[in-house]
């Protein structure tokens, strides 16, 4: 005798199914509960159990066909009446039958096939998901759906929870979360032109870390965050939360930049009145590489990545009350002497506290230069949306084989962080070989790009 | 002004109503010549009088019929229940004489009595002389139930009780007697049944609480306050039945973040009335869920001090609450 399956009652109130793909054909053993179509609903979209074990007979519904609950799907044998005639044996063992009358009838609901056993019986005898849809948990749950008083106050403001950073319990957005985001929000709007876009503030402020007070013991100093502070504080936070950082060194052999500074540094500080150091020789070397791998310097964009046409580096300036990092836009147009100039100038006018918001926006890629403070290795953060930053360390003596002798040689590590959505090592690796063969290039008899 | 504690101010209230108005008197078990059990009378009967001070048989049915037959005669009667755990006997005649009088009577008649009742978990009190009996009453259209925890609102509160013209239920937790003195004023005044107090504002979490409780509640607001920032209100209901829904309201709706400490058994206690009205009233305001914390559902109180201790929500109890609910 063939048994036959029916549509099952996927929810409450839920009336009818559509077949949306058959996982089984006719001829196809089917196991007890092993998945038999993917049925959709306007409440959920799930598997369907097979609520016998035997083989597939026939599909009575062919695929994208809707019917109503109760409606036959399929016909399935089973084992039992393979090769015997007449009645089915007793049942042997009724437990192994339980399972059938769990399966979904009217006025219960059915399973998504991705629950456990445990879920499954809590589904049986609950009645309290009364949706059917998959069930999350109350950890995922309480990231999106929240308190009343925050789901009141989201719709107020028509803003999406989920980019409202949550302090709360398991990641919650609080109350004090969502007035938060949206008092920054506010500021940002009515703040003033000269200050950088309002979308940016605020979505920088927005993703604040999550926070929790610490203890303060008796003889500490709290400090409150100056702007600049704050401002470095949300830029980090947000590049190593959202760019996947890599990070990658190399070694240049600048034997022959040293020279070649030694060479020109003397009469070039009396003619210019500025002292020339490594950073316009790295940057020219940078901006060239930049060109050829154009690719480090871009955006990541979301669902795409915009490749910039200006060549506009950044170099990171230490000062005491927190790093700015002024632009050199068109880094790419000027020779050293052009990049000495005006690094020199933008450091100065960093150093006084008076850039202007040109001065530090448009930036497609940055030079971070902690060699001058004596680093020999660090990793920096990618100053996002950018997709890269080079480090440029302490050049300093060492003993080298070269052509297996010893010689001492003047070396600098050059390293690279970059965000690994966009690019890869080997990229990567091609622009800083570049970089670093165009310094190692440099020697005493060079022409200098206009220093001389 | 001088400085006195709830006993002394709840006393001294008695005192001046009693001088200001002849009707008012007292009856109860050992309130007269001993003075009461606590010596919240011990004075009373020298300056009034047998008859306005009058000791009663064990019958703490007689004693509430007393008072409500004396008070359909003129008189404003203070009735006192020696222990809350007692006042079992006098249920009926609370409940469906005294509470009843001025509806059942089309308003002909009031019961203008005060039944006086300490009450709450002391160590050593055991079966009989700890129980928190609030609940048993809040639920009886027709009195009142006021339980003030400082001294200075006591004695305005049991001025305004006296003076009531219907059945007011007294609430005294025995803890707070003696536990601090506070500034009482010497002129009558009264403290209005049904209006709250908002003994601490903060904006983090709203704590409700009243009797001893609140001495802890307060103490640890002030604690984490300094130690993690958080800010607590803190709101005494003072008047149990009817609640002050407006003050409890207000600051549920400010902090968004609600927790009830009682002492007394959890399951059905004024708690879960107070939660229930936040919970309906200020849920589009609501953070996080309204929390309880209360006895658990034993027969009040243990007689052994450690488990009298764990019996009683203790103040690392409170305090993990409180941080829980502003963490969450």
């Amino acid at each position: 005798m063939d048994q036959p399956v029916t549509m099952p009652q996927l929810g409450e109130s839920v009336t009818e199914g559509t077949i949306a793909r058959w996982l089984k054909a006719e001829g196809d053993e089917v196991a007890l509960d092993e998945a038999l179509a993917e049925v959709d609903t306007d409440k959920v979209n799930a598997e369907l159990p097979s609520p016998v074990a035997g083989r597939i007979e026939k599909l009575l519904v062919s695929e994208g066909t809707t019917v109503g609950v109760g409606t036959e799907i399929a016909l399935v044998a089973l084992p039992s009446e393979e090769g015997h005639a007449g009645p089915a044996p007793p049942r042997e063992n009724p437990s192994a039958d339980a399972p059938t009358e769990e399966f979904p009838a009217a006025g219960t609901e059915a399973q998504p096939v991705a629950s456990g056993a445990a879920d499954r019986n809590g589904h049986a005898n609950g009645g309290t998901r009364a949706n059917g849809h998959t069930l999350e948990s109350a950890e995922r749950l309480r990231l999106t759906r929240s308190s009343p008083v925050v789901r009141r106050l989201a719709g107020e403001y028509g803003l999406d929870l989920s980019e409202v950073e949550g302090t709360g319990a398991g990641g919650r957005v609080t109350k004090k979360d969502i007035e938060g985001h949206i008092a920054r929000i506010e500021a940002a709007r009515t703040a003033t032109p000269e200050a950088p876009p309002a979308t940016e503030r605020a979505t920088a402020a927005e993703r604040e870390a999550a926070w929790e007070r610490v203890t303060v013991y008796g003889g500490d100093r709290v400090v409150g965050l100056t702007g600049i502070r704050r401002t470095i504080a949300n830029r980090m936070s947000r590049s190593k939360r959202e760019a996947p950082h890599a990070w990658t060194m190399v070694e240049a052999d600048v034997t022959g930049l040293v020279a070649l500074r030694e060479s020109l540094k003397g009469e070039f500080a009396g003619r210019e009145g500025l002292k020339l150091t490594y950073l316009p020789f790295v940057v020219g070397a940078v901006a060239e590489g930049l060109k050829e791998h154009p690719i480090l310097n871009s955006v990541w964009d979301g669902d795409r990545i915009v490749l910039r046409r200006r060549i506009n580096v950044g170099i990171a300036v230490d000062r005491e009350d927190g790093l700015v990092v002024p632009v050199l836009h068109d880094a790419d147009e000027l020779n050293t002497l052009g990049l000495a100039r005006r690094i020199d100038h933008v450091v100065r006018r960093a150093r006084e506290g008076r850039l202007s918001p040109d001065d530090v926006s448009g930036g497609t890629f940055t030079v971070n230069n902690p060699g001058a403070l004596g680093s020999v290795v660090s990793v920096p953060i990618i100053n996002y949306p950018q997709v890269a930053i080079l480090s440029v360390e302490a050049i300093i003596k060492r003993p080298v084989i070269i052509d297996d002798a010893i010689a001492i040689r003047s070396v600098m590590n050059l390293e690279v962080s970059f965000d690994h959505r966009v690019t890869d090592g080997g990229a990567v690796l091609r622009f800083l070989n570049g970089v670093k063969r165009r310094l190692e290039g440099l020697g005493p008899d060079d022409a200098g790009g206009g220093l001389r | 002004m001088a400085t006195k504690s709830l006993l002394q101010a709840i006393g001294e209230g008695l005192a001046e109503e009693m001088r200001a108005d002849d009707t008012v008197m007292v009856l109860g078990e050992d309130v007269g010549r001993a003075g009461g059990v606590f010596r919240v009378t011990q004075g009373l009967q020298d300056e009034f009088g047998g008859g306005r001070v009058m000791d009663t048989p064990l019958a703490e049915s007689l004693i509430v019929g007393a008072a409500i037959g004396l008070s359909a005669n003129g008189m404003r009667p203070v009735a006192e229940i020696q222990f809350g755990d007692f006042i079992t006997p006098a249920f009926d005649q609370i409940v469906n004489e005294a509470a009843r009088f001025y509806y059942r009577s089309n308003g002909a008649w009031n019961c203008p009595i005060t039944i006086r009742v300490p009450y709450g978990a002391v160590h050593g009190g055991g079966l009989y002389h700890s129980q928190s009996i609030e609940a048993w009453f809040c639920n009886t259209p027709g009195l009142k139930v006021v339980a003030p925890t400082y001294p200075a609102d006591a004695k305005g509160m049991l001025k305004s009780a006296i003076r009531d013209p219907n059945p007011v239920l007294f609430l005294e937790h025995k803890r707070t007697y003696r536990l601090l003195k506070e500034d009482v004023p010497d002129e009558d005044y009264e403290v209005p049944i049904g209006a709250a107090r908002v003994h601490r504002e903060g904006g983090d979490i709203t704590v409700v609480s009243y009797g001893f409780m609140l001495h802890t509640v307060l103490e640890i607001a002030g604690r984490i306050s300094k130690e993690h920032g958080v800010e607590a209100e803190v709101v005494e209901p003072r008047t149990l039945y009817p609640l002050d829904r407006e003050t409890i309201l207000g600051s549920a709706k400010k902090t968004g973040k609600f927790l009830v400490v009682v002492e007394a058994n959890l399951t059905g206690s004024v708690s879960g009335e107070i939660a229930a009205v936040v919970a309906r009233e200020a849920f589009e305001w609501l953070d996080a869920p309204v929390m309880r914390l209360g006895a658990p559902d034993v027969p009040a109180a243990p007689f052994a001090k450690p488990m009298m201790d764990s019996f009683v929500p203790d103040a690392a109890k409170i305090e993990g609450a409180m941080l829980e609910l502003a963490r969450y």
